[in-house]
């Protein structure tokens, strides 16, 4: 695809110098070729959720190592399915890696069922993330490997699943990997690894932010029902997104997580629904502030805002005793400021950490090392679920209240059907229960 | 020899020995005027400046420093009048374009629906921050595609009842050069590029607004550097040496309905010194989306070009391929 199709002559500061995604930087893996438990060498891969995430995690993996097919393919709807197929068909580079026969697509709120009994031993879930821990369960109950998008869960419950599953993928010793892209790219990598390394002294505060404007939204069509309409618009619906603060924010909640290698133990959230008002946006909020307090005593002041014509900013912030550290994974910024200054070349910033994810997982299983950061990244999810239940409610919400709740937001397993779907009121903090 | 041969040869002789730049001498005609337009609806203002047309020597010298071979050769352009934007176009006058509808998004996709193939088309969102923390107001819009720039000059067209477009390539370097033959509008030595551009050398690594540093001798500003600039023409390495006349009057290399590669011009605020010379040529590439996380990847915005934005031009009187272009550009688009 590229056109001039050698090096530019100008190339920018920004511009990837490196195109090889093929080097695991994440642990040194050396390729133990058929070390793994299937025996056989080539990564089997099925993707369940076909929508832009799922089409792009399709396209990375292929992308990411030598000997990857993708095999198997499933989604709650025919169109995305079939678009999805076609777009990534229409790939030269990725074709001749794609063997989806019409056998082996399926349709439906059972296709994630179906797409794990092939004979796919890498399953991508990159459907909605409220259907996230009950495909995880199903998965890892196969015996597959896993790359999860995140968020991982959308409620207390949902968490405690995936810890479970967690547990399970240890004792199998099967790989899995969490959407979280950031821990997978070599700027992160370095800037994290100097703070641990004590460049910035003892953390003592923290600012995180996805500040942006809307995002998309789909006409509803007369013909769908309120299930087929609140999954086609999933970002809209708690249920089904987590709310922006999950979807979106859990990115730079993870990184300060990482970054205080702990997560926090009480939130206190505001919140509300200013613009994005009108019934096609579902019930959720357009902006957060969350006040995070960590074990150390250390806060974060944590902000993420979808409206339009606002100010943009997403990035993170980290406070030392001896200097402070900003990041910006769009801006390719990495700085150390104060006695350890330091900062990232942005040419050093290197492969695209979509791909690199990909590469890891892929590494660690054929070197019988499989990865798997389940917990971690369930702990990420959880950081921004106790986030939105304390701006949902109003009242401060600790980590024990926020794991232990109560609240099922996702409907069981076999109870969802085509139909009519209620749509919940929007939450109003000092009324909306703690549960 | 017949006389009409031999006038042309004499005609030859005198463009190569005349200063490169005629249109430097010539005014702009009568009733191209200097003027500020308002983005109707809004209280956002562009300033727009004239230029006569002229014939300039298009291309760099084997010589020059820092240059590259689809430079060359150098050779002779004919341009008629048109008007250029005095600054990029900034993420105030863009906003306007695509953000006021972000909202009501579901109502304008199916206002296109209704309206048919002719409809304006605007930006989906991005699924994150387009400014990139880097400011927006005054700001020249950045990471955006050739495909919007080109939607966006069509809204602006209608919304204004004037034809705004991107520039030729050969429009841009005329405007660029303002009559000078160096590498330049300054000169040939880059130790002067602080007072005149936004480079890597001094931009501290993001854009700044517009309008910052010295405009070049027809007045605009940031030609070099700043947010790197969006020609109209298809990139072609070796478009030079196809020119059909001499000199070659109206080139331009149009664009398809393919994605890449296009021509940015004059560096950017993410560049060295060459990049940002007036005879400099950048090519897209697949690689400017690359960490767009979403297939298809978006057409509009761009993750990994956070250097390139766009200025526009209003021809006097349009070239007659240029008439009624659109881009043909879309999501099924190689």
């Amino acid at each position: 695809m590229s056109n001039a199709g050698d090096r530019p002559a100008f190339p920018s500061r920004r511009d990837f110098l490196k195109t090889s995604t093929a080097a695991a930087v994440a642990a040194g893996f050396t390729r133990v070729p058929g070390a793994w438990a299937g025996g056989s060498d080539t990564i089997r891969v099925g993707v369940i959720g076909c929508g832009g995430r799922g089409t792009g995690a399709a396209a990375n993996v292929l992308s990411a190592a030598p000997g990857v097919k993708l095999v198997a393919m499933g989604d709650a709807f025919r169109d995305r399915l079939e678009g999805s197929k076609a777009e990534l068909l229409k790939d030269p580079k990725l074709a001749p890696m794609i063997e989806v026969t019409p056998e082996r697509s399926f349709v439906g709120l059972d296709a994630f069922e179906k797409v794990i009994a092939t004979d796919a031993d890498y399953i991508i879930l990159a459907t909605p993330p409220g259907f996230r821990p009950e495909h995880l369960k199903a998965a890892v109950a196969a015996g597959k490997n896993v790359f999860a998008e995140k968020p991982l869960a959308v409620d207390g419950p949902g968490i405690r699943s995936v810890l479970e599953t967690y547990e399970q993928a240890k004792a199998k010793n099967l790989a899995i990997v969490g959407g979280t892209q950031r821990r997978h790219g070599n700027g992160y990598i370095e800037t994290i690894k100097r703070v641990h390394d004590g460049a910035i002294g003892e953390l003592q505060a923290a600012r995180c932010y996805w500040n942006q404007g809307a995002l998309w939204n789909k006409p509803r069509q007369p013909e769908w029902s309120d299930l087929e309409w609140q999954m086609r618009n999933w970002l809209y619906f708690t249920w089904l997104s987590g709310d922006h603060i999950v979807e979106q924010h859990i990115h730079n909640l993870d990184v300060v997580n990482w970054a205080m290698d702990a997560h926090p133990v009480k939130a206190l959230g505001l919140g509300g629904r200013q613009v994005r008002t009108g019934p096609e946006w579902g019930h959720i909020f357009d902006h957060f502030t969350v006040d995070y307090e960590y074990p150390n005593g250390a806060h974060l002041l944590s902000m993420c805002r979808q409206i339009p014509g606002a100010e943009g900013r997403v990035s993170e912030d980290l406070q030392g005793t001896l200097g402070a550290c900003a990041t910006s994974q769009d801006a390719k910024r990495y700085v150390i400021t104060g006695k350890n200054a330091w900062r990232l070349d942005p040419e050093q910033v290197g492969v695209d950490p979509y791909v690199q994810e990909h590469t890891n997982l892929i590494a660690s299983i054929r070197a019988g090392k499989p990865l798997n950061d389940l917990k971690t990244v369930a702990e990420s999810t959880l950081t921004a679920i106790m986030g939105r239940m304390s701006a949902y409610t109003g009242q401060s919400v600790t980590w024990e209240q926020a794991l232990g709740s109560k609240l099922a937001l996702v409907p069981e397993s076999g109870q969802l059907a085509w139909g009519p779907m209620p749509v919940p009121a929007v939450a109003e903090p000092g009324k909306t229960e703690l549960v | 020899m017949s006389g009409l041969r031999a006038r042309a040869l004499v005609m030859a002789a005198m463009l190569a020995m005349a200063p490169a730049v005629r249109g430097r001498d010539a005014k702009p005609p009568a009733d191209m005027k200097p003027y500020t337009e308002t983005v109707p609806g809004t209280s956002v203002t562009f300033d727009m400046v004239p230029l006569a047309g002229g014939t300039f020597r298009m291309g760099s010298p084997a010589f020059e420093a820092g240059r590259s071979e689809d430079e060359g050769p150098p050779h002779e352009v004919t341009l008629g009048p048109f008007w250029i934007g005095k600054f990029e176009v900034t993420w105030s006058e863009y906003d306007r374009f695509w953000l006021d509808n972000a909202v009501a998004q579901a109502a304008y996709a199916s206002e296109i629906k209704a309206a048919g193939v002719d409809a304006l088309t605007r930006p989906t969102p991005p699924y994150a921050d387009e400014s990139f923390g880097f400011g927006k107001g005054r700001q020249p819009v950045i990471s955006v595609g050739h495909h919007a720039a080109m939607e966006y000059a069509r809204w602006l067209s209608r919304k204004t009842g004037k034809v705004y477009r991107l520039p030729t390539e050969a429009e841009w370097e005329y405007a660029c050069r303002a009559g000078a033959t160096t590498a330049y509008s300054f000169g040939d030595d880059p130790v002067a590029l602080g007072e005149h551009a936004w480079s890597a050398g001094n931009s501290e690594g993001q854009p700044r607004p517009v309008g910052g540093k010295k405009p070049n001798p027809w007045g605009l500003f940031d030609m070099h550097g700043n947010a790197g600039e969006w020609a109209l023409d298809l990139y072609q390495k070796d478009a030079y040496k196809t020119r059909a006349t001499t000199p070659a009057v109206g080139p331009v290399v149009m664009p398809t309905e393919r994605i890449y590669p296009h021509v940015v011009r004059g560096g950017s605020w993410d560049h060295d010194a060459p990049a940002l010379r007036c005879a400099a040529r950048l090519a897209s590439k697949v690689e400017w989306n690359r960490r767009d996380p979403q297939r298809p990847q978006s057409i509009w915005w761009l993750t990994d070009a956070t250097f390139v934005g766009f200025r526009l031009v209003r021809p006097l009187e349009e070239q007659k391929e240029l008439i009624g272009l659109r881009s043909r550009v879309t999501k099924e688009s190689p």
